[in-house]
């Protein structure tokens, strides 16, 4: 369980704000932070990390109190024991990936886990490489193993997945999620992706101007729990067309097209690069094995 | 006739200070790249006016700050033994200063060019500062490194203002080439200066070479 709430003056591009969390993680859940970039998400995990000290707060895990700045106690970021994947790759270009990997290891820790790792992740006939020849794919997967290596409770993911293709980003989240069971890890998840999101976490968080505005299933939060539909996807406006009297809107949903047929009042707010949720309710769609 | 003495000074005191150098400049440009200290432009400014201030300037106040005569100079002397005017140990001392924005800046430079979530994943997994300079940061800023040691190096190699100026033109104790060159000229030996001058700008055409060629990687494709 982590229990956490903090209070942290940021500067953003949109002048100071004020970063004020408050919630409480059941242990081995995967919780998916969402929100606009700049809404404070990625220095919640560096403050969780203990890569950056709120002005007041108490961040207990399992009862161990990481921090608390009434009692000014602050443990460093070498002693929380947790596993943090970056939004950059952070692969140390100086070693191997087994190299990597062993660096991570403790004193005197067995160098099994290593091995089980590298198969885990499908690195084994990589781990002689350096991370340079390496794809992106590559070095997330080996970062998030180094990241294991030392068993911790928490594993924390700063968009991971952003700069890899649709197909790479599916395989790492099978990954990520294959070790969070087998782990028994507690997960925080930062990602832009509804499907991502949907598709991976047990509760989401919204975030907005440094404080939560929405939490829930994520599902029941992107639908804002209005449709109870039985057909549902999320998707991202690419196009928009007038023709004569009705729009023709595409969107992207995963790696498929899909035109939508839209009238002017349904129009009138959308824009190019909106997040949108499609819907349909009384139709019965084909099924189909492909 | 060359006298082979003074060459051996010279590049005994380039190894010596680059040395020397080297130690303080780590610690020094680790703290100027990622400190948020108020002090740090000042610290900087202090780092870079050897590149500007004219070397008689540098040399002339450590003359007067290194007197025997003077009561810091003294206290150096009676409680250290150390005497830094017109000797090779104040020789040092200048060339660390003199050099140091030579060494400091490459450094620096490197370790605010790494990605900072290199230094935090190190953090993370439980590893201290000392581990994370040691085995991650600076063997990731090698070229940069290299570029500081050999400019070090080839800087004091080439100075003459304020060794002149503290070290005066002892021969065998503070007579450096770049003074021997002066000299023969004043006395008119044009041939003893030139054959200095060719070895100077020989071996110090080598040693950027070899920095230019290691660091561009070109080293590396010949001898594959």
């Amino acid at each position: 369980m982590i229990e956490l709430a903090i209070n942290k003056k940021l500067k953003s591009s949109s002048g100071d704000m004020l970063l004020d969390v408050k919630f409480n993680i059941p242990t081995g859940k995967l919780i998916a932070l969402y929100g606009k970039s700049g809404a404070g998400k990625t220095s919640l995990l560096k403050i969780i990390a203990g890569l950056l000290s709120p002005e007041k707060g108490i961040i207990k895990v399992d009862d161990k109190v990481w921090l608390d700045t009434d009692k000014r106690l602050n443990l460093s970021p070498q002693k929380r024991n947790i596993g943090f994947l970056f939004q950059e790759y952070t692969l140390f270009p100086n070693m191997t990936v087994r190299e990597n990997l062993e660096f991570a290891l403790t004193k005197g820790q067995n160098k099994k886990i290593v091995d089980e790792l590298l198969e885990i992740v499908d690195l084994g006939d990589l781990q002689f490489r350096k991370s340079n020849s390496l794809s992106g794919g590559q070095k997330q997967r080996a970062a998030l193993a180094r990241s294991l290596v030392q068993k911790p409770k928490i594993l924390m993911l700063d968009e991971p997945l952003s700069a890899l293709d649709y197909e790479m980003r599916t395989k790492l989240q099978q990954y990520i999620l294959q070790l969070h069971k087998e782990f028994k890890l507690t997960t925080i998840l930062i990602s832009h992706d509804i499907s991502e999101i949907i598709k991976m976490s047990d509760y989401l968080m919204e975030i907005d101007h440094g404080k939560i505005v929405n939490e829930g299933l994520a599902t029941d939060v992107f639908s804002h729990n209005k449709i109870n539909a039985k057909f549902q996807f999320t998707g991202e406006i690419i196009k928009i067309e007038k023709q004569d009297f009705i729009y023709i809107i595409s969107v992207l949903i995963g790696k498929d097209f899909v035109k939508v047929i839209a009238d002017d009042d349904e129009a009138r707010d959308l824009m190019v690069g909106d997040k949108v949720f499609i819907a349909s309710k009384a139709f019965n769609p084909i099924i189909k094995k492909i | 006739m060359i006298d082979w003495n003074t060459l051996i000074l010279t590049f005994r005191l380039a190894f010596i200070t680059t040395i020397l150098l080297l130690l303080i400049s780590v610690p020094l440009s680790y703290w100027l790249a990622y400190t948020k200290s108020r002090t740090k432009p000042v610290i900087e400014t202090l780092v870079s006016m050897p590149l500007v201030l004219p070397p008689t300037v540098l040399g002339f106040y450590m003359l007067i700050a290194f007197s025997p005569s003077n009561s810091f100079g003294n206290w150096l002397d009676e409680w250290l033994g150390l005497q830094l005017v017109f000797s090779f140990e104040g020789l040092v001392l200048a060339s660390i200063i003199y050099s140091l924005p030579f060494m400091v800046h490459p450094i620096q430079s490197g370790f605010s060019n790494l990605s900072p979530s290199l230094k935090e994943a190190s953090y993370v997994l439980g590893k201290s500062k000392t581990t994370t300079l040691f085995r991650v940061l600076l063997p990731n800023i090698k070229t940069s490194l290299l570029t500081g040691i050999v400019l070090a190096f080839a800087h004091t190699i080439g100075e003459f203002g304020v060794v002149l100026m503290i070290g005066g033109n002892i021969s065998g104790k503070t007579k450096v080439a770049s003074i021997a060159i002066y000299d023969e000229v004043e006395s008119l030996n044009y041939h003893l200066a030139n054959k200095y001058s060719l070895i100077l700008f020989s071996i110090t055409f080598v040693i950027l070479l070899m920095v230019y060629l290691i660091n561009g990687g070109y080293l590396k494709k010949y001898l594959k």
